[in-house]
């Protein structure tokens, strides 16, 4: 073969990657509990600080955990559809309120309404990293097992919602 | 109106850039004369359109003009018209347009400096540059118009990112595209050659100049870029192998083999397919880093915000450019190969040496930035590549090459009898070895392995850097007096030296020293006193900051006073960091300040940067060495 | 204090970026402190554009910046600290590539590619060593 069509063949190979490159999101970060168990939290409830919700909650029946805070405008954005969620009685939601003060937090459920069958109080952050977490809100689809079937990060509305939870916890129901 | 004028002259600039890029084209092939000199008359018209479009975007920032939409998204009534000007290359849309505006005067410049080549080259090459500018004219007049209007207008505009209000940032972006847009001189003279079969030593000689122009301009301005971030971004490094920056520097390497390699074509005969392997590189990695930057496919605070679909036009640019350069090459280089050899102590062995180590350090680099997109397209997940990897990777190859570098020069071509070459060599050898462990010793009180190397390659650089000039000065006049070339060739390689030292001693001697401070504090580092005296509140034209004032001394003794700032632009409200430095020529005092913590207390970078100011006088000092070497009068002589 | 001045302070918190916990060293001992800023340096802060959680105001890059420093106050190697992050973000927060599996290939490459292009090298001067190097070439001593 011409050695001369080494350069060309290079580019030929080249070229696709870069094609497939664009449709992806360089910002999205897939979450690494993806099919494996969700981590290990035991955290103080927001309302309660002598009640605990932990890893152990989410056994049982197919859940989210929503991760949210006051200073996220994206979290205020998708409580709406929360809610909805919760008056359709689709599927419980559990939450874990990340970096946030208590009192603002509580002020916030108080005023727009409290979707979540418990909120984790994760002061430090720390639940937040073992959850890999890289911003918010994110909602994590948990199943009966404790297993993490997906991670959705941004504010969830009926599109998304539609798009990638619905057809997943349909698998499930078969 | 103006903007319409705008929009108009540009499309007007896409029918001329189509004449200019067809008909010469034919008119080379049918050798007729008519057809060809179009190419002089189209070129120059080109220009005159596209300067009146970026005139008009200029002139739109500098009324305010916020029915355009451009405008509206980059500029604000308070910013200061300096920057009201540069905000007009601070995006996409008008960055794409400057880049338009560089070609089509790149390809002025060519239709009128070419005494001495042959008619029906000079109508191939501009042909070729005009098929370029129609490729980037149709992107912008399809998926970038920065004239889009916004209506209603808006009252006033989303300010310029503070990050770009400043000087340095201002210029960086139209050096560094004079350099990209260079390149493709390189690459139409490479393409013309190809097409007329004409690969001889003057295709060499003519495209050399040109060659070292760009890549002047491109040095520069990599160079300001890596000063700016330094000054500005406030953590004190000068670069981090970011994917943007890698960008630059691929184009740069390449480049830089590229002018070496002509040096042998243009003597020899030699390595004529793989010179034209590298004019077609050097444009290609240009076109592929305005990809990288433009459609998305990274992330970097140096991306452009943009969309895909400009990615998609961008990368079917590239991809018809590249291939088709490619299919030529494949078509032309077997049967280029000349029977001229040379001996194992020659010239052409060390600038073969020094293209293939620098072709290995583009292709890590090429790697190392493109692994993460490769290993997510393998579903392997999304991995970094990040300075720890490309430092070493980037020290396999670079280690020999500046080992090497002070030898080439002083070899002579074909073959160089051992002898004379050993005794003119061996004292500065030896000196420079000395210097390599006395300098960190005695200066800094350390010395390693990495440092040895690191210090004595430099001291070599530069002193056989040295070597002819100072024979030539000391012989003064007559007709051994140094060429402008050969002169251009040992400043541009002192000015490699300088950077070799600067990089070594920071990065061995530096020291870095995040601490909180409280008003009245003092912190020590690298042997001088930082007092934190006040904190305060200052006001800009466009923005507020709080002020430290810091005081540095040495041994008691008053230094300098620095003032870092975190300024709050008024329009985005984002924060930045305006470091205070205090610069000499053998180290920088650098202060940085942090977040407020507390309780009075504030984090506080303080830096200790020992020869840092070299890093940026070597790159300008090469840039300079580039620029003697192409006044030689070779290059002014008219054809005989 | 001005009131301006307070007020400019007050809004710098709302960056998320006044939650920094170095308010001082992290380690007396200063190996353990260069090894800190070394860790630090070479982990990527997951919200930034391309930055260390060294360089970077987020505050989750503090967060991870404390959970350095916990994991190494507990003993833990860096290869254990490496594996902490990974688990919960993935190879994308490690800055240097691990030396295992799929990015093995990176760390080899370097020394493969000089070894390769040596080759070339030696393959290319035998070629022009056998050659006559007295040949007419043009501009004699003036080419550089």
């Amino acid at each position: 073969m011409n050695k001369y069509l080494l350069p060309l063949i290079a580019v030929v190979i080249l070229i696709p990657i870069l094609i497939l490159g664009l449709r992806s999101d360089p910002r999205e970060l897939p979450s690494q509990y993806i099919g494996k168990p969700a981590p290990q939290f035991d955290l103080p409830t927001l309302k309660d600080p002598d009640k605990r919700v932990s890893t152990a909650n989410l056994s049982g029946e197919v859940s989210l955990v929503n991760i949210w805070a006051t200073w996220c405008a994206g979290c205020r954005a998708e409580h709406d559809f929360l809610m909805q969620l919760n008056r359709e009685q689709v599927i419980p939601i559990y939450a874990i309120n990340w970096r946030d003060n208590r009192p603002g937090a509580l002020d916030w459920l108080a005023q727009l309404g409290d979707p979540y069958v418990a909120s984790g109080f994760d002061e430090d952050g720390r639940v937040g990293i073992d959850w890999g977490v890289y911003g918010a809100p994110e909602t994590f689809l948990v199943n009966a097992e404790g297993y993490v079937l997906f991670r959705y990060p941004g504010p969830l509305n009926r599109a998304v919602w539609d798009h990638e939870f619905a057809p997943r916890i349909a698998e499930l129901n078969k | 109106m103006i903007p319409e004028i705008g929009h108009f002259a540009l499309i007007l600039a896409l029918s001329l850039a189509l004449c200019q890029g067809v008909l010469p084209l034919i008119g080379a092939h049918r050798n007729d004369p008519a057809m060809m000199s179009v190419a002089r008359t189209t070129a120059y018209g080109q220009f005159v359109f596209v300067a009146i479009s970026f005139g008009c975007l200029i002139w739109a920032f500098v009324q305010d003009d916020f029915s355009v939409l451009y405008v509206a998204n980059h500029s604000q009534l308070s910013l200061p018209t300096g920057y009201k000007v540069s905000a007009a290359w601070s995006a996409h849309e008008g960055s794409l347009l400057m880049w338009i505006f560089i070609l089509a005067a790149w390809t002025m410049a060519v239709a009128r400096f070419n005494a001495g080549i042959p008619k029906v080259l000079i109508a191939r090459v501009i042909g070729i540059l005009g098929l370029l500018s129609v490729g980037f004219l149709l992107f912008a007049l399809l998926t970038s118009n920065p004239f889009e209007r916004l209506i209603p207008a808006a009252l006033d505009g989303a300010d310029l990112n503070p990050l770009l209000q400043d000087p340095g940032l201002a210029i960086h972006p139209p050096l560094l595209y004079i350099g990209y847009v260079g390149f493709s001189v390189a690459f139409a003279f490479a393409i013309a050659a190809m097409i007329s079969g004409d690969l001889d030593q003057n295709w060499a000689k003519w495209t050399r100049p040109w060659t070292i122009v760009a890549w002047m301009f491109l040095t520069l301005g990599i160079a300001l870029g890596s000063w700016w971030a330094y000054y500005e971004l406030g953590w004190g490094g000068w670069w981090f192998w970011d994917a943007v920056e890698n960008a630059s520097f691929m184009p740069w390497l390449i480049g830089t083999a590229l002018i070496h390699s002509l040096a042998v074509t243009e003597r020899r005969g030699l390595f004529k397919s793989w010179t034209l392997l590298l004019s077609i590189s050097a444009f290609s990695l240009s076109l592929l880093g305005t990809f990288l930057v433009r459609s998305g496919i990274i992330v970097s605070v140096h991306a452009f915000a943009t969309d895909p679909t400009r990615g998609f036009f961008i990368l079917g640019f590239l991809g018809v450019v590249v291939i088709g350069a490619l299919v030529l090459y494949a078509w032309r280089a077997p049967g280029l190969d000349s029977s001229a050899g040379f001996s194992p102590l020659s010239r052409e062995t060390f600038l073969l040496l020094n293209n293939v180590l620098l072709v290995v350090a583009t292709t890590l680099v090429l790697m190392g930035t493109l692994a993460p997109l490769i290993v997510e397209m393998l579903n392997g997940g999304k991995i970094s590549v990040g300075p720890p990897w490309f430092e070493v990777a980037f020290m396999v190859p670079m280690i020999p090459l500046v080992l090497l570098l002070g030898v080439g020069m002083h070899t002579a071509w074909r073959k160089q009898s051992t002898g004379p070459w050993i005794r003119l060599l061996r004292i500065p050898a030896i000196v420079a070895v000395l210097i390599g462990i006395v300098l960190p010793l005695f200066f800094y009180g350390r010395v390693s392995l990495l440092l040895i190397v690191g210090c004595a390659a430099a001291a070599w650089i530069v002193i056989s850097s040295l070597i002819q000039p100072v024979r030539s000065w000391r012989r003064k006049k007559g007709s051994s007096a140094i060429t402008r070339s050969a002169l251009g060739m040992s400043v541009a390689h002192l000015g490699m030296g300088l950077f070799v030292i600067g990089v070594t001693i920071v990065s061995a001697f530096g020291i870095e020293s995040d601490r909180a401070m409280r008003q009245g504090e003092t912190l020590d580092v690298g042997g001088f006193e930082f007092e934190l005296r006040e904190i305060r509140e200052v006001q800009g034209p466009n923005y507020a900051a709080i002020e430290a004032v810091v005081e540095i001394r040495r041994d008691s003794e008053f230094v300098a006073t620095v003032r870092p700032q975190k300024r709050q632009y008024l329009v985005q409200k984002n924060w930045m960091t305006e470091a205070g430095i205090h610069p000499s020529w053998n180290k920088d005092l650098f202060v940085a300040l942090g977040d407020q913590l507390g309780d009075g207390a504030w984090s506080v970078r303080i830096q200790y940067k020992p020869m840092i100011r070299f890093i940026w006088l070597g790159a300008f000092i090469m840039a300079l060495g580039g620029l003697v070497s192409v006044t030689d009068r070779r290059y002014r002589k008219s054809a005989s | 204090m001005t009131r301006r001045l307070l007020v400019l302070i007050t809004s710098l918190l709302f960056t998320f970026s006044a939650f920094a916990i170095d308010t001082g060293k992290a380690f007396d001992d200063p190996e353990m402190q260069a090894r800190y800023e070394r860790l630090i340096a070479e982990t990527r802060c997951v919200t930034c554009q391309n930055q260390s959680i060294k360089d970077s105001n987020a505050f989750i890059a503090a967060d991870l910046r404390r959970e350095i420093q916990r994991l190494m106050g507990e003993g833990k190697s860096d290869e254990e600290i490496a594996e902490f992050l990974v688990t919960r973000y993935g190879d994308f927060v490690l800055y240097r590539p691990r030396m295992a599996g799929k990015t093995m290939l990176l760390w080899i490459a370097p020394f493969a590619f000089v070894l390769f292009a040596i080759f070339a090298f030696i393959r290319v001067l035998r070629h022009r060593m056998a050659l006559p190097i007295d040949d007419e070439a043009a501009e004699d001593g003036q080419a550089q």
